[in-house]
């Protein structure tokens, strides 16, 4: 497992994850310049992802939607804040319609992910802020079913290995 | 003991996986609600709403309480979980996608050989 390191501030209600990867920077950018891509790593099996506009510069927006077992879709968006290609990329991340109108009244993530080398690999570091916990909430709610599924995988790898 | 918090993760799961059933916890989480002021809510019938409400305080999410003619509701937020275990469900959603980024990474390995 690449992950290397979690930790969670509850004060800031942040999350930052570390995943160690074997592949030059470039590579794991590339993850996130081409939509294709993206679209592979972001949803889960259960809930793939479909990346629809794709502009990765400052004030830029990348929009998706994730498609459901019973066909229901479920539309986001990132707000592109900061890019420094290959080694750092902010943006917001929020709901939205189908239309991909930002949802108003759901929570918006602020997020920076940086990527550096580290012995011939990626360091890859994912900090996800909410402003509260009820938006916090808000969003597990929503992706309840995504972990719920993540779990179960989890599960069942255990109990094959 | 295992069993039975595999039954409460169960009802826990069934009772959120139901879009309606988030929406009613969203509103009895903010605040008591009457079942007939829930049902006004939503574009179905009394009985319907009254359902999921059953279905969540059989899974701990919720309260009722009678008062008079009035069905109160309120959301558990003891039940609910805390901003820890929040942080922690995010976690596995960002450990299934790093999970994928190395398998992508590791697949373009395998054609290279």
């Amino acid at each position: 497992m690449p992950v290397t390191d979690v930790r969670h501030d509850l004060d800031n209600l942040t999350l930052t994850i570390t995943a160690d990867f074997a592949a030059p920077v470039a590579r794991i950018w590339q993850l996130y310049a081409d939509p294709r891509q993206l679209e592979k790593v972001w949803g889960p099996p259960t809930y793939p992802a479909t990346v629809v506009e794709h502009d990765l510069r400052p004030g830029g927006r990348v929009t998706y939607f994730m498609t459901g077992p019973e066909g229901d879709k479920h539309a986001g968006y990132w707000l592109v804040t900061a890019v420094d290609e290959p080694s750092s990329l902010s943006f917001d991340d929020g709901f939205a319609d189908l239309d991909f109108n930002p949802s108003p009244t759901m929570p918006v993530s602020k997020n920076v992910y940086t990527f550096t080398a580290r012995d011939g690999g990626t360091r890859a570091t994912y900090v996800s802020t909410y402003e509260s916990a009820e938006q916090l909430q808000q969003v597990l709610d929503m992706g309840i079913v995504e972990g719920a599924s993540l779990a179960i995988n989890q599960i069942d790898e255990l109990l094959a290995a | 003991m295992a069993e039975q918090s595999e039954d409460q993760a169960d009802a826990f799961f069934h009772a959120l996986a139901d879009r309606t059933r988030r929406d009613i916890m969203r509103r009895v989480l903010a605040g008591q609600h009457s079942v007939s002021a829930l049902a006004a809510k939503y574009d179905m019938s009394f009985a319907a709403v009254q359902k999921h409400v059953a279905v969540l305080e059989k899974a701990g999410l919720l309260t009722k309480l009678r008062s008079g003619r009035e069905q109160l509701v309120s959301g558990d937020v003891a039940a609910v979980r805390s901003v820890a275990s929040m942080l922690a469900e995010l976690e596995q959603v960002w450990r299934g996608r790093i999970a994928r980024i190395d398998e992508l990474i590791a697949s373009d390995t395998d054609q290279e050989d």
